[in-house]
């Protein structure tokens, strides 16, 4: 399979514009001709949701919530990168493109990031016009902060819920088209499969997950908006319905799933405390600007932080990265904690966690100042923690928070089947091998708003308008007869363990071996465990309930099934990529100082994998798209 | 590390909208402080499962206070004992070893139970579908820095705005009313320069839908802002009201 990226030729600042230029259009009496499926109501699904009906299309929106304003986008803490330079500190979107291309580890396509750069100044505006509150100086002129090692101030943001602000912005305008007749619009509804007619994405099979009725939807085009694959850790940063099903079905059905080994584990979260504990929670970045984070010397030192004197305590990022210290990027950090926990030095009572201590900062500005700058920080990690960090050290570890691997698409933000198309973190085209700070939502509303209503007409004009199949066609039949016979199946395996016995065991499995560090002998061997463990898995769940009623445990155990094929998958890919880039680090390939070692001679693709069935074991095929690199040259990213 | 505790719990079960339900019983001896309120339930359901029980349904998903999934009435008070905090994130050093607690859904003529402790919110969404929002289509709208908003207004709209939609001031209110609610989406768009072109027919198109619905009325209770996750104050509530008269009036 040849996998053709789409890019545009010519000048990087020219593609977009060209292209915008000479794609086809639809005209406005055709438009509410086409019906466009749109799973999933985060940033890039309701943006895309409200886009596409405000021109015209007839849209159906689904998502797993009770309500589109819960997607897991709300979560987001810390803001949104966009190059306006309003503080007149030298930022550009050449600079905003090259930061991000970089802090990917030039594992992305130029032709991509240019465009997720140029789109973003448009998202402030449009978020502004909808009445996002973002952060304001006092002359009434929108506020800006560094963020995540940035050299410039290019971060908007609403305190530490920026993901909120802008969500609701999508969310309202979708609902205005709700109430305009634009969106049909189907809460409570999981996507349980895409259906293909003529090797075209032709509508979806959801399971109404209030009543269990399977139900049948068709449409001229199928978009994918459906978040990240985190919760495969099963401990994640991720809202726990936060699930890969709509994708991995997808991918079965034959969309090439791009570069699972991808996982951005973030620093900064509360360590877990006990085997009951059921999700992590993050402590924003920029705690790092001032505290310090260390471990004891000595192993075992049970003594309180409080009473271990200076020379006994060991600054690891300070004394490895003298000249980034505190502050390395999220990578760094992450897996230098894990060195000293492995070390036996890490704290608390599961030996995994360092301490990340503001003694000496509250002792130059006061306690006052502390608390002006990072009150609600301190407030939640006590509230959760039941220590209080203004006088003694956090206990931080980290946590698994985003997945940059995803459906592969092309610059249309189409996948390999025609019509089907995935946006947002459901896809993999933006962050390469890491994904910078205050980018996500960048790329969920770029993707939304401004490129998906736009490509998506290119495809639909060549599709004949008001073409039906009908869903009694035979691929809807089938469709819906798979995904009941697996319901039916979970439900009648009777076993002896619960789905959270086996998502958490599945989850550690992941963790230890696919985790912030990898190597082939614990890829190997994570293949065969998770492999015997899925075995158990259809041999020995309990999925207790009906199929006809609200089950949530029905439903969690039709995502952990997908999980388990994902977590063999990304194994795979981990092993196949005998380098160390951006979030991927292979003990096998750093340097003697413990520095990951890139190879671009033979890595500089984008794995994308290609379902060929389960059986005891997943079949892949790797297919590869070369990254070129035109116009940035390849640098090893240093940070001491 | 701490001692487990022994929890008493009482919780609602029904099976459906329209079938009578009950309370059920059950005494869990694990309870760990450092539990988070939902996690304890994780594990009242575990137990369930073991035993061949059917676990008890609940709605949460960010477990973080942020996406408003979770609404559960504990002891009779919308999101438990803890001032502005959602129950998903009320973690059980709040309680002690032999503590009983009666877990509700939070009830009212507008939120339906689905089952268990599980509401169907949908009325939220039809509120804000009539005229929560400006109405600005994508790549209409005016450069960001074109308009200045003053600080202060503009950091009042954000406390407004915080609002995560879980539905605790509907449950805590006598009247069942969705004020707090609705009103704290107009005082949010009111502050804006964007948002004042449509304040009218905003307030009239929201409290009219509110009524539709079937929420009550305010009677100034203030029991809302009392169990507010996100403590929004009730002066959205009379900003609210003097915009619908004005509107009707004029």
């Amino acid at each position: 399979m040849k996998l053709d990226s789409k890019a545009p030729e010519g000048p990087l600042e020219e593609k977009w514009r060209k292209h915008k230029k000479e794609m086809k259009l639809v005209a406005p009496n055709n438009k509410r001709k086409y019906e466009v499926i749109v799973v999933g109501t985060g940033l890039a699904g309701g943006a895309a949701a409200a886009s596409m009906a405000e021109l015209g299309y007839n849209v159906k929106s689904f998502c797993i919530q009770d309500s589109a304003r819960r997607a897991h986008s709300i979560a987001a803490q810390g803001g949104i990168n966009a190059a306006k330079n309003y503080p007149n500190d030298g930022d550009s979107i050449w600079r905003l493109f090259y930061d991000t291309i970089k802090g990917g580890d030039y594992r992305s396509r130029e032709s991509n990031v240019y465009r997720l750069a140029e789109v973003a100044n448009e998202i402030i505006d449009q978020a502004v016009a909808q009445g996002v509150p973002f952060a304001r100086e006092y002359g009434g002129l929108l506020a800006n902060r560094s963020f995540g090692g940035a050299q410039v101030s290019r971060t908007f943001y609403a305190r530490g819920q920026t993901g909120q602000q802008l969500l609701l912005g999508a969310y309202q305008a979708m609902m205005r088209q709700v109430n305009e007749g634009g969106i049909e619009y189907h809460p409570r509804h999981e996507m349980l499969d895409v259906v293909i007619i003529d090797g075209q994405a032709r509508g979806i099979i959801t399971r109404d997950l209030v009543s269990g009725e399977l139900k049948r939807w068709e449409a001229d085009a199928v978009v994918l908006a459906t978040g990240g694959y985190g919760n495969v850790f099963y401990l994640s940063t991720n809202a726990k319905n936060s699930n890969v099903t709509a994708a991995w079905r997808a991918h079965k059905k034959g969309a090439l799933f791009a570069n699972p080994c991808y996982v951005q584990v973030h620093p900064t979260c509360i360590p877990v405390s006990g085997d009951y504990q059921s999700k992590l929670t993050l402590m924003s970045e920029s705690l790092r600007n001032d505290g310090r984070v260390w471990v004891p010397r000595k192993k075992g030192d049970d003594r309180h932080p409080n009473d271990i004197p200076d020379e006994e305590r060991f600054y690891y990022l300070e004394e490895k990265y003298p000249s980034f210290g505190n502050l390395v990027p999220r990578d760094v950090a992450s897996r230098n904690a894990k060195i000293v926990c492995d070390e036996g030095l890490g704290v608390g009572p599961t030996g995994l966690s360092v301490y990340l201590d503001f003694r000496d900062v509250i002792k130059r500005d006061g306690k006052e100042t502390v608390a002006a700058k990072y009150g609600n920080l301190f407030d939640m990690y006590e509230n959760i923690a039941g220590e209080n960090p203004y006088e003694q050290p956090m206990r931080i570890y980290p946590a698994v928070h985003y997945t940059m691997g995803g459906l592969w698409v092309d610059y249309n933000l189409m996948t390999n089947i025609p019509g089907l198309f995935a946006t947002g973190e459901a896809n993999f085209s933006d962050h390469g091998a890491n994904r910078l700070g205050a980018s996500a939502l960048m790329q969920g509303l770029s993707d939304g708003y401004f490129v998906l209503p736009a490509t998506i007409g290119n495809y639909l004009a060549d599709v004949k308008p008001g073409t039906r199949y009908g869903t009694d066609h035979n691929a809807f039949v089938e469709a819906e007869k798979g995904a009941q016979d697996q319901i039916d199946k979970l439900l009648n395996i009777n076993g002896k363990r619960t789905i959270v016995d086996f998502h958490r065991t599945l989850g550690k499995i992941v963790w230890d071996n696919i985790g912030i560090a990898r190597n082939k002998e614990d890829l190997e061997k994570a293949i065969k465990e998770i492999q015997e463990l899925r075995e158990e898995f259809w041999t020995n769940v309990y999925v207790p309930g009906e199929k006809n009623n609200f089950n949530k445990y029905l439903e969690f155990a039709g995502r952990v099934a997908d999980f388990f094929e994902l977590a063999e998958l990304m194994a795979r890919d981990a092993l196949e990529r005998e380098e160390s880039c951006g979030c991927h680090l292979r003990e096998e390939y750093q340097s003697e100082e413990g520095e990951a070692i890139r190879n671009d001679e033979d890595f500089s693709y984008v794995a994308a994998w290609e379902f060929k069935g389960v059986n005891g074991q997943l079949q892949e095929e790797l297919h590869k798209e070369n990254l070129e690199f035109e116009f940035v040259e390849l640098k090893q990213r240093s940070y001491k | 590390m701490s001692k487990d505790m022994t929890i008493h719990l009482k919780y609602w079960k029904q099976s459906g909208p329209d079938v009578p339900g009950h309370f059920e019983e059950y005494t869990l001896d694990t309870v760990n402080e450092h539990m988070s309120f939902l996690e304890m339930l994780d594990v009242l359901n575990e137990e369930l499962q073991l035993k061949g029980k059917e676990p008890v349904e609940f709605d949460y998903d960010c477990r973080e206070g942020i996406c408003g999934s979770c609404n559960l009435v504990i002891n009779g008070q919308a999101h438990g004992p803890k001032a502005e905090v959602a129950c998903c994130q009320l973690h059980m050093r709040n309680y002690k070893d032999g503590d009983k607690i009666t877990i509700e859904p939070p009830r009212a003529a507008a939120f339906p139970i689905i089952k268990d402790l599980v509401v169907d919110r949908s009325a939220f969404d039809r509120i804000i579908e009539v005229g929560g929002y400006v109405s600005v289509k994508t790549g209409s709208a005016q450069e960001a820095n074109a308009l200045p908003v003053e600080k202060e207004k503009s950091d009042e709209a954000f406390e407004y705005a915080a609002c995560i939609g879980c539905g605790a001031c509907v449950a805590a209110c006598p009247n069942a009313s969705a004020s707090l609610f609705t009103g704290a989406k107009l005082a949010h768009l009111n502050k804006f320069p964007q948002g004042e072109v449509e304040r009218s027919n905003r307030a009239v198109a929201m409290v009219d839908q509110m009524k539709e619905e079937g929420f009550g009325d305010c009677s100034n209770f203030a029991e809302c802002e009392a169990v507010c996750p996100k403590g929004i104050s009730i002066s959205a509530i009379a900003e609210m009201r003097r915009d619908y008269i004005k509107a009707l009036v004029n």
